[in-house]
């Protein structure tokens, strides 16, 4: 019991610790770049929130924001890029054409890179105000501290599976021994 | 657009211009299609005409006019030195989609009939480097012509289906969105 | 003397020589720090020398041309808009004067100035955005922030004309989609001083830095002929030394009007590509004010109710109003069947946009002539020979933007 309570505020400190210092990886690719620049600039100053530094490899990097249209011919490539990053991991798809893709319906654009990516947050917008990324970013440190990201929860998950796997041998060996 | 190059080309010509026309003032002229190299060649390092650039290259598919034939290749030229412009056209049937290559004449034709080729399906002889350009090499079809459907996908990659049951079955992933909302249902 | 001209003077073989070496291929992209925007560029390396290059462009080819064909006329703005990302103005000025030129019609005179001056304050975000883009892809962040700063300020006014900070949609067929709101002409011009006084510090920081020369100098040169060859426009073909610019050579608008210079390259280098944009930004600043002393009273907007939707009044209180409105917005404008191409100075060189209509309100063929796209032709050609750090300054001057290059 005082293990348990020890360890969960433990978990909480560090994603409190998590949430204020997010290493961005941009997978820049069209106009919400411009947006995206914009919000690095110094009216709206993303630095405030602690994750002002885009780190131009997956491997240092710990959310991945998708900004712009990702087509059918990006989406290896951004399921790399997902795949090399390391756990935990949380992506925010920024601006419509990265979340349904927008009003681009046709033969080569992905119709959302939940598609391909699980997603945490989804900004609408084309391309959405700063303002709404700022909320959004806000929104993705809650998430955090809940532990309630996609991979957090898939970490804690795959923890519990292989718990319950290693009781129930444990429980069946002795079994058998009986 | 210049009256006096359409006018020489014609001269120059004579049988091998198909029609000419100047609608709202651009010179055209669409020739034949085993003209188009010599006449560019003969454009280009003429006196008196000079298209040293070639602005734009591009075809257009006529499928839903039910013109023959089928497809038209748009060559808009250039001259920086006179200031003057022609559009020449030559018209490309469906069941041989070949065309003499511009690429050696200027050099920025070659990326164009790459793209030509890519989004309509119109080959270019003597083409170096006939690959595709906007598209993916496993792609099938060409996207730009009419009877290709707007929305047709041909995904290269898709998120593997044990991670939508999961998702869809309330377990991680739940809190997003799969790829399953009625629009994806409509379209499959 | 800083020394660094002893180094400049070394070249990649002579750095390289003895060393043995052997051929490696290197890929670069298509998510990479210094390709703003997804681009593939395969290179061949010896030591630390570009043998050969292999450009794979077609990242971001979103349809824009099956996009138009399945829309109305009308409704195609929003497309042109992602064209060229960071001047949407200059590509919806182009696509209207095109379905103008079809139709056979002419804006109004205070429409035309409007257009002139957003398409200058367009030009102006272009070419900061390039700028910023430029120095801080070679590892300097201070003049960064200096052009998005003012890269904002720029967008507040257009916002405040147009509603939209970056996709603005503003410019109609037959004019513009509102008038210039009060006291707006005062506000941009109290913004030219803000962005003119940044420009200044952009270029004490940069241009005279000897690091920035050294790498920018003699780094990709590209001859007249070549680039000619190439379908270069713009400032890299100026960059280049030659005298083409749409608006001195084939006014449209009523570039006739204005007063202004064309700045001209003499080395072709990257150099100069940056200086001749540099200096492209203070013609445009002196351009928007002389447009703001001509601009004539009138209407912004043609009154044909076979091209435009009638004023809100008459649309929602008159049933003839409320025909026209609709019919225009679901059939479209019927355009006369027929093919135009018209062309205009966009961010990156002559924009161009080629139409075919067959008589309904959805074009057959809405072709648009990229000029990025032609520069990047010659991307190949201008790495071979040169170290593989120079690749980023190289691309950076070409000034490569996705949604045109790929549409
Ligand atoms: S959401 Fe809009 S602005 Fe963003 S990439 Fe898509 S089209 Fe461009």
């Amino acid at each position: 019991m005082g293990l348990e309570a020890t360890t969960g505020r433990l978990a909480d400190a560090v994603a409190w610790a998590r949430k204020y210092s997010l290493f961005t990886y941009p997978f820049a690719t069209a106009c919400c770049a411009m947006e995206y620049m914009s919000l690095m600039g110094p009216r709206y100053d993303v630095a405030r929130y602690g994750a002002e530094f885009p780190r131009f490899s997956p491997r240092q990097a710990d959310m991945l924001l998708v900004v712009g249209t990702i087509t059918e011919r990006q989406a290896p490539v951004l399921k790399r890029i997902y795949d090399q990053i390391c756990e935990p991991k949380w992506v925010v798809s920024f601006g419509v054409c990265a979340s349904s893709g927008g009003f681009y319906q046709n033969y080569t654009t992905l119709p959302g890179i939940d598609h391909v990516i699980p997603v945490d947050v989804y900004i609408p917008g084309c391309p959405p105000r700063p303002e709404q990324v700022l909320d959004a970013l806000v929104m993705l440190q809650d998430k955090i501290q809940r532990h309630d990201g996609y991979s957090q929860r898939m970490i804690e998950l795959e923890k519990r599976e292989a718990q319950m796997k290693k009781k129930k041998k444990h429980g069946s060996s002795t079994e058998t021994s009986a | 657009m210049s009256k006096a190059a359409l006018d020489r080309l014609v001269e120059h010509l004579r049988d091998g211009v198909i029609s000419t026309h100047a609608h709202r003032g651009d010179e055209t002229a669409v020739i034949d299609r085993s003209l188009i190299r010599s006449a560019c060649l003969w454009l280009r390092d003429t006196e008196g005409l000079e298209f040293n650039m070639l602005s734009d290259l591009t075809a257009v598919d006529y499928y839903t006019m039910g013109r023959e034939p089928r497809f038209e290749v748009v060559y808009h030229l250039h001259s920086l030195t006179l200031k003057q412009r022609l559009r020449v056209k030559v018209g490309v049937p469906e069941e041989d989609p070949v065309v003499d290559t511009v690429c050696d004449i200027w050099q920025v034709a070659n990326w164009c009939e790459r793209e030509v080729w890519d989004l309509y399906g119109i080959r270019f002889k003597d083409h170096p480097d006939m690959r595709r350009i906007l598209m993916y090499e496993e792609f099938d079809g060409h996207p730009l012509r009419k009877d290709y459907p707007k929305d047709k996908r041909q995904p290269l990659y898709r998120r593997p289906q044990h991670e939508i049951d999961e998702a869809l079955a309330g377990r991680p992933g739940s809190g997003h969105r799969p790829g399953f909302g009625p629009r994806n249902l409509l379209e499959s | 003397m800083y020394g660094s001209d002893r180094l400049r003077s070394v070249s990649a073989p002579e750095l390289d020589e003895g060393m043995p070496t052997e051929e490696m291929v290197l890929n670069v992209g298509p998510s990479h720090p210094a390709t703003h925007g997804t681009v593939h560029i395969k290179l061949w390396l010896d030591g630390e020398q570009v043998t050969g290059a292999q450009v794979n462009v077609g990242y971001l080819h979103r349809g824009f041309e099956k996009e138009c064909e399945a829309h109305t006329y009308g409704e195609n703005f929003p497309y042109t808009d992602r064209l060229n990302y960071v001047s949407p103005m200059l590509n919806n000025v182009g696509y209207a004067l095109a379905v103008e030129k079809l139709l056979g019609v002419e804006a109004p005179e205070r429409a035309q100035y409007i257009r002139m001056i957003v398409g200058e304050l367009a030009r102006l975000c272009d070419h900061l955005t390039y700028s910023a883009a430029q120095v801080a892809e070679m590892g300097a962040f201070t003049p960064f922030f200096y052009a998005i700063k003012a890269r904002d300020f720029l967008w507040d006014i257009l916002e405040e004309i147009s509603g939209a900070r970056l996709t603005h949609s503003y410019v109609r067929i037959g004019g513009v989609a509102a008038d210039m709101p009060d006291g707006w002409v005062e506000r941009t011009l109290a913004t030219l001083v803000q962005v003119e006084t940044v420009i200044k510090e952009i270029d004490t920081l940069m241009t005279r830095n000897r690091i920035f020369m050294d790498r920018m100098q003699n780094v990709a040169v590209f001859s007249k002929e070549e680039a000619i060859s190439h379908g270069w426009t713009g400032p890299c073909l100026r960059g280049s030394g030659v005298d083409y610019d749409v608006r001195k050579d084939y006014p449209y608008l009523f570039y006739d009007r204005l007063d202004f210079e064309v700045p001209i390259g003499t080395a072709g280098d990257n150099m100069d590509r940056y200086l001749v944009r540099m200096e492209e930004m203070r013609q445009s600043i002196s351009m928007i004010k002389q447009c703001f002393d001509q601009i004539p009273e009138g209407d912004y907007q043609l009154h044909d109710p076979r091209i435009t939707i009638p004023p809100k009044q008459q649309s929602y209180n008159t049933i003839e109003g409320l025909i026209n409105h609709f019919k225009i917005v679901v059939d479209g404008i019927e355009v006369p069947a027929g093919e135009a191409y018209t062309y205009i100075e966009g961010g990156n060189g002559e924009l161009g946009f080629y139409i075919v209509s067959d008589g309904t309100g959805r074009p057959l063929k809405c072709r648009c002539r990229p000029p990025c796209f032609m520069l990047m032709t010659a991307l190949e050609k201008l790495l071979v020979g040169h170290m593989i750090a120079d690749l980023v300054p190289t691309f950076d001057t070409l000034n490569m933007i996705g949604g045109e290059c790929d549409r």
